[in-house]
């Protein structure tokens, strides 16, 4: 009887376990292959010249050396951290708000529906399409420029993409332009899974809808606030289609929208799998403590 | 079953496969039945199509010649992926099969030693083709190919010396006159090119659409390659290039667009306002959108004249790989397209480009009855042949497209001011040690 009882209990854990190989086998496959591959690649000199191979040759932590002496690689990191910054500010709040909007019973939003998609069509057009659109749009003798010009803005064309600020906003727009709706529509599942009957408890209790935004909606937000925090900070730090195409990988001017993942694609021109590697080790370790940070930060005011 | 026929099928083309390979006598019937070329536009591929005897069209990149099979693989140049594609071919060519490797590809001087130095490539008289052949043809387009010990390996049809095309209506309009004799006074050497900038200004045209278009005729005019003994090194002349543009885009005498851009093209109209730009034959054909009604080009609005220098631009040259297993018919059409005077002289009139053929372009050249369209009758074939001689290329690298590509976009950071020339200058070495990892600064 026990025997057979026990039996029973080993042949449902057998099937959990071949449940799960699809995704160990996905995993296994294609991320820990390649990562592991990647911190081995690190340690050689192994780049081609021309159509000569040179290496792989071992030479220790020469690379990383290289790398981080240059110092370019924080200039890359800073870039990339100021054009996340800059969209994702205006992103988490126009999607706290739509969020807001749609999730509140009492606006009776008409065609939610038909608003739903179109926020989140952006995000269905090929990055590269997109950054293609906007290079047209904002090029010196581009549509923009000649409205401006006709409205009596600016008399000669602004080259939007031969200054710092002006290329960098742009970036920023774009991604948030793209992703806002994808925010949105995670934030919303998170404000309606939130028990409606505090809604309306602090509504009995005469609280206007901003302090029912600020004191119930958000506190209980966290988690899914997190969550969209994180998976976008390691989405902005892979930035790369959206200005390698708006400034031809040059990332022009003076390469100040020059992404980590740009430069790593530079070291792709002579396969150099050395540099590339180090890079994408450095990189990974980067992106863990940023990741392991936000998570800290704000468990930790969870926990208050 | 039908396993088992396919693997039988295989083995029999892999017997057949080193058969011919080891009995491949030139002009034996057991050739390749594909021929592969690999190329990065239709330029080439139209010439063939037109002009080859005996090519059948089947579609845009396949056809036959007699019974092989004929198939272009068409990888563009953008982002460097033509290259990419091709050394990852030829890198597997030694263990491809028969029929999908290599027998033809095109380079471009830029990049040509990068393939002309290696033994991917064929010598031409591997092929069979001796110097009485080649004869006729330009002694530069046979120096861009030959490798470091003296082999030729590739042959072109075209020659590309450049001459400046300007704006006849424009010429009219600052200068009184469009005749290429009076509108060269005014640029015959960079000092009064960039004094008649300010003329051309004041008359609302821009001297050139961008710095970059003058790059090549300082760069083609340098005393010493971009490496020597693999450090980076900027030659005089290519710094005077810098002073100059910067000079000019300070005025707001032209600008900085990238090349091929839409702002840049923007010229090629009336409206661009563009006084003119420097370029080879193909240009004119290929680039100035002359077939786009409404263009300068389309009617015929365009002058050449020499310019302030000399300077070639492009080119394209045909290359055997080495493993192709169609030599004589590979020797044929490089023949044929590059020596065959009928089939050359055909090349200029039907695509106004200027061949590798010196006679032949001689003759057309006081040819009182050839005339080019986009250039409003003019005939400029003496000016190229006048250009060709004075071309010197003992100054090519294989880092050259690297260098050339990497140097104009740093400097268009200096010309815009968003950087120092010294900050330009260290941006442009970052880039191409990237690039080419072996070299120093």
């Amino acid at each position: 009887m026990t025997s057979t009882r026990r039996g029973k209990v080993v042949s449902y854990n057998k099937w959990g376990y071949i449940f799960l190989i699809p995704f160990v086998v996905v995993y296994l496959l294609f991320s820990f292959v390649p990562l592991v591959s990647t911190i081995y690649n690190s340690f050689f000199e192994n780049y081609r010249s021309g159509l000569t191979q040179i290496g792989p040759t071992f030479i220790g932590l020469e690379n990383f050396k290289t790398i981080l002496t240059s110092g370019e690689v924080w200039v890359y990191a800073k870039n990339t951290m100021i054009m996340w910054i800059l969209g994702f500010i205006p992103q988490i709040l126009i999607s706290l708000l739509l969020g807001a909007w749609f999730s509140d019973p009492s606006l009776r939003l008409g065609c939610q529906g038909f608003f739903k998609t179109v926020i989140y069509l952006p995000n269905l057009i090929m990055a590269s399409a997109f950054a293609m659109l906007f290079f047209t749009l904002f090029s010196d003798g581009g549509p923009i420029n000649s409205l401006l010009m006709q409205m009596g803005f600016i008399s000669t064309p602004f080259k939007f993409l031969s200054n710092v600020w002006s290329a960098r906003f742009l970036v920023a727009t774009m991604n948030c332009l793209m992703w806002f709706g994808n925010t949105t529509i995670l934030l919303m599942a998170g404000m309606m899974g939130i028990d409606t009957s505090l809604f309306e408890a602090a509504r009995v209790d005469g609280a206007t809808s901003t302090q029912v935004f600020f004191k119930i909606t958000l506190p209980l937000l966290r988690p899914i606030l997190v969550y969209v925090m994180i998976t976008s900070l390691i989405g902005g730090l892979q930035m790369f289609d959206v200005p390698q195409i708006l400034t031809k990988g040059s990332g022009d001017p003076m390469r100040s929208t020059m992404t980590l993942i740009m430069y790593l694609n530079k070291h792709l021109f002579s396969k150099n799998y050395g540099l590339g590697g180090a890079l994408s080790v450095i990189l990974f370790v980067i992106t863990g403590i940023l990741s392991l940070l936000v998570f800290k930060l704000s468990s930790r005011n969870e926990s208050n | 079953m039908k396993k088992k026929v396919l693997s039988v099928l295989l083995a029999v083309a892999m017997l057949t496969g080193t058969l011919v390979a080891c009995g491949s006598e030139p002009g034996s019937a057991s050739e390749g039945k594909v021929l592969n070329i690999y190329c990065w536009n239709n330029e080439f591929r139209d010439r063939v199509v037109a002009l080859y005897p005996g090519y059948t069209k089947t579609d845009e990149t396949h056809g036959t010649i007699g019974d092989v099979s004929v198939v272009w693989h068409e990888t563009p140049n953008e982002g460097n992926a033509y290259q990419n594609n091709l050394d990852d071919t030829l890198l597997k060519q030694e263990s491809a099969a028969a029929d999908d490797k290599i027998d033809m590809f095109l380079v471009e001087a830029d990049y040509a030693l990068k393939y002309v130095d290696t033994d991917y490539t064929m010598a031409v008289t591997e092929l069979g083709i001796t110097s009485a052949d080649i004869a006729n043809q330009y002694k530069y387009t046979q120096d861009v190919v030959t490798d470091s010990n003296g082999v030729l390996k590739g042959l072109s049809w075209q020659g590309c010396p450049g001459v400046m095309f300007y704006n006849r209506e424009a010429a009219k309009e600052i200068f009184g006159s469009d005749d290429p004799a009076t509108v060269q006074e005014y640029v015959k050497d960079w000092a009064t090119f960039n004094a008649t900038a300010q003329t051309v200004f004041d008359s609302g045209y821009k001297i050139v659409a961008s710095a970059n278009d003058t790059y090549r005729t300082y760069s083609n005019n340098v005393t010493k390659p971009w490496v020597v003994d693999g450090k980076i090194t900027i030659d005089d002349n290519i710094m005077n290039w810098v002073n100059d543009s910067k000079a000019l885009v300070d005025a707001g005498y032209t600008g900085t667009h990238d090349l091929w851009s839409a702002d840049w093209s923007a010229g090629f109209f009336p409206e661009g306002k563009v006084f003119c730009y420097f370029g080879p034959a193909w240009f004119v054909n290929y680039s100035m959108s002359a077939d786009t009604e409404g263009s300068i080009g389309y009617n015929g609005g365009w002058g050449a004249t020499e310019g302030p220098q000399g300077f070639f631009w492009g080119g394209t040259w045909i290359c055997a790989a080495t493993g192709t297993d169609n030599t004589s018919l590979v020797k044929d059409i490089m023949l044929q397209m590059t020596t065959n005077q009928t089939t050359m002289t055909e090349i200029v009139t039907k695509y106004d480009d200027f061949v590798n053929n010196k006679p032949a372009m001689e003759a057309m050249a006081a040819d009182p009855d050839y005339s080019s369209k986009v250039l409003g009758g003019q005939n400029p074939l003496a000016m190229y042949c006048a250009g060709v001689d004075g071309l010197d290329l003992s100054n090519l690298s294989k880092y050259d497209q690297g260098c050339n590509e990497e140097f104009q976009k740093a400097m268009k950071n200096y010309f815009e001011g968003n950087a120092t020339l010294d900050e330009a200058l260290d941006l442009f070495y970052k880039a191409v040690v990237e690039k080419y990892p072996e070299l120093t600064y």
